[in-house]
């Protein structure tokens, strides 16, 4: 049986190294705020401004009113080019236009014809042109050719703070907690303060707990501060609970935790442990998880693979929470996966903690 | 109170420690000298169930060290050779830290090391951190923390390196006291003067007992005047009969 005293000694001695040691609430505080800042701003899937020309060969009506349109959405940003040069070829190889759309005369009577053109030398960014334009044209202009009602759910202007910001917690969240315990531990055994505590009589189970308990708390803190910081800056919605969003993170930040913990099992030194951390939570977090590239469309082997991501059925946790207002009972088939995993982890930990030094 | 039979340590094919057989008694000092290497280390290390013996068997207080770790350890007080208190915890919390590790309560901590801080001169300190205490006092430090929960063996690897000879001569007076009360202490050094305070020593070459006895009777069978000569003679000898 753990030993309740010994747990909260190492425990306690743990939040001494944690409030005075300033590396420590570097990484808490504010290396999730400048991650946040940096990919939010950076994968900013978000078109703005698109280099637009246009050939208005109508100036009616109707086709005054599909520029205004243009104009309006903030996408584009229309660039005024003489008739005699309107070329899009020879536009889009001076990088003067990344779209032309041809208004013909006939403009606003009944079979409209326009004709888009778009510069694909990025294929993903002319793909969201394309999808912009047929959207303004679609709804705006009401053209008859062009009719085209998109209707999605959740996220209707497709923003994409909307997708990374719940990403982010996810990766950040795990990234974070594996390196606290990883390197709180392999730090003792650096400083060879671990051989001081291997000779007493405290158990396997005992060291781990005690390394874990104070770290549950700063690894919430820091779900609750991207999460802050996450609708502060890029206005992402939280449809659900409060409540229920501590209570899955909870699951998840311990699962991570007890990652770390596994990690300083295997590393010896603290940087082992920090590159062993990063490396098994940031790229798989990142591919494999569900965030950046759908599961479904996965390989078989990778699809079998992220079953042991823990930030796979947080995401689905923590979308369905923000943006679809999940409950408990949407959520607990994620949250007990993440309490299976929790275990194992914790028991192998366990099992690979050495009470000796050789 | 210590019994090892035929304890023996590999690495690879490094043989730390090679066939030792020991028998300490209670309230006994007993002192383990060797050069660096000579295995010193890794036999403490052993005796304080740190390192698995790769064969022999070890038993503290007639229980066997592989079977009953956990009762072994609840009565030792270990202080390795490296310092390794918490530098960023105050001296109070690390002693404190460590009552909590021993599940020994706190009132009964402070009994315990009280009379010890006051001595040490490190009453005043204790509310210093660990890492402004001068060297000599950490390593008093470190002696009191492995003292905290009253273990009938201590066990104490190169205490006093690093620290003046003042320092080391209080450090030896208190070595006494314990030994006095009742208390098994194990100390290994590589002063050899110190090796006089010692009631027993082992000399220790190449992971070999080359010596073994109370230091007076050794200089008196090697028919040297200290102990300085009489290691030389001892583990010196080895050496040449290597060649």
């Amino acid at each position: 049986m753990p030993n309740l005293n010994r747990i909260r000694a190492i425990a306690g001695k743990e939040v001494y190294h944690i409030l005075r040691d300033s590396r420590t609430l570097a990484i808490v505080i504010l290396m999730p705020i400048l991650q946040l800042i940096i990919f939010g701003y950076a994968m900013n899937m978000e078109l703005q401004n698109v280099p637009l020309a246009i050939s208005d060969l109508a100036h009616n009506h109707a086709s005054r009113r599909i520029i205004q349109a243009f104009e309006q959405s903030g996408y584009f940003r229309i660039i005024p080019v003489a008739v005699e040069d309107f070329v899009p070829e020879e536009l889009f190889r001076q990088r003067k236009a990344q779209a032309t759309l041809s208004i013909p005369r006939d403009c606003g009577e009944e079979r409209t014809q326009m004709l888009l053109k778009v510069d694909a030398s990025d294929p993903n960014t002319a793909q969201l042109i394309q999808n912009y334009a047929l959207g303004i044209l679609g709804g705006g202009a009401k053209s008859g050719l062009l009719d085209l009602r998109p209707f999605i759910l959740y996220n209707p202007d497709l923003k994409s703070s909307f997708f990374f910001v719940p990403g982010l917690i996810a990766m950040i969240l795990v990234m974070i907690c594996a390196l606290l315990t990883s390197i709180s531990i392999s730090r003792e055994k650096e400083m060879g303060t671990m051989e001081q505590i291997l000779v007493s009589p405290v158990s396997a189970l005992e060291i781990l707990l005690g390394k874990v308990i104070p770290y549950i708390l700063l690894g919430l803190l820091d779900a609750f501060l991207i999460l802050g910081v996450g609708m502060l800056l890029f206005k992402v919605p939280f449809a659900g609970s409060f409540v229920v969003f501590l209570g899955f993170s909870f699951l998840y930040v311990l699962c991570a935790l007890c990652l770390g913990l596994l990690v300083s099992t295997i590393a010896k030194t603290q940087q082992a442990a920090m590159m062993m951390a990063l490396g098994i939570t940031l790229l798989p977090t990142l591919l494999l998880s569900g965030y950046l590239f759908p599961i479904p469309s996965m390989p078989a082997v990778l699809q079998k693979i992220t079953l042991i991501i823990p930030a796979r059925y947080y995401l689905v946790i923590i979308r369905g929470i923000m943006l679809k207002g999940n409950s408990v009972a949407e959520l607990y088939q994620a949250g007990l996966s993440l309490i299976v995993m929790t275990i194992v982890m914790l028991i192998v930990a366990v099992k690979r903690f050495k009470l000796r030094l050789i | 109170m210590i019994k090892t039979e035929e304890l023996t340590r590999k690495f690879g094919d490094f043989i730390a420690v090679d066939h030792l057989n020991l028998q300490i008694v209670r309230g006994e000092i007993f002192g383990f000298l060797g050069a660096n290497g000579a295995g010193k280390t890794t036999t403490i290390r052993m005796l304080c169930g740190l390192l698995m013996p790769s064969s022999g068997r070890i038993w503290v207080n007639n229980l066997d060290v592989a079977k009953e770790g956990e009762k072994v350890k609840k009565s030792i007080g270990y202080m390795s050779q490296r310092f390794s208190l918490y530098q960023d915890l105050k001296a109070k919390e690390n002693l404190e830290f460590y009552a909590g590790v021993y599940a020994t309560p706190r009132a009964e901590a402070w009994e315990n090391t009280l009379p010890l801080l006051e001595q040490f001169g490190l009453k005043e300190s204790l509310n210093m951190r660990t890492a402004e205490l001068p060297m000599g006092y950490k390593q008093r430090l470190s002696l009191v923390c492995a003292l905290v929960h009253n273990p009938p063996l201590v066990i104490l690897d190169e205490p006093t390196s690093g620290v003046d000879p003042q320092a080391r001569r209080e450090f030896w007076q208190v070595i006494n006291q314990l030994a006095f009360a009742g208390k098994t202490v194990l100390v290994s050094t590589h002063f050899m003067d110190e090796a006089e305070y010692c009631h027993r020593v082992i000399i220790m070459q190449a992971g070999k007992e080359v010596a073994l006895g109370p230091p007076r009777e050794l200089k008196q069978r090697f028919e040297v005047q200290n102990m300085q000569e009489l290691f030389m003679k001892v583990a010196g000898g080895i050496n040449a009969k290597l060649k």
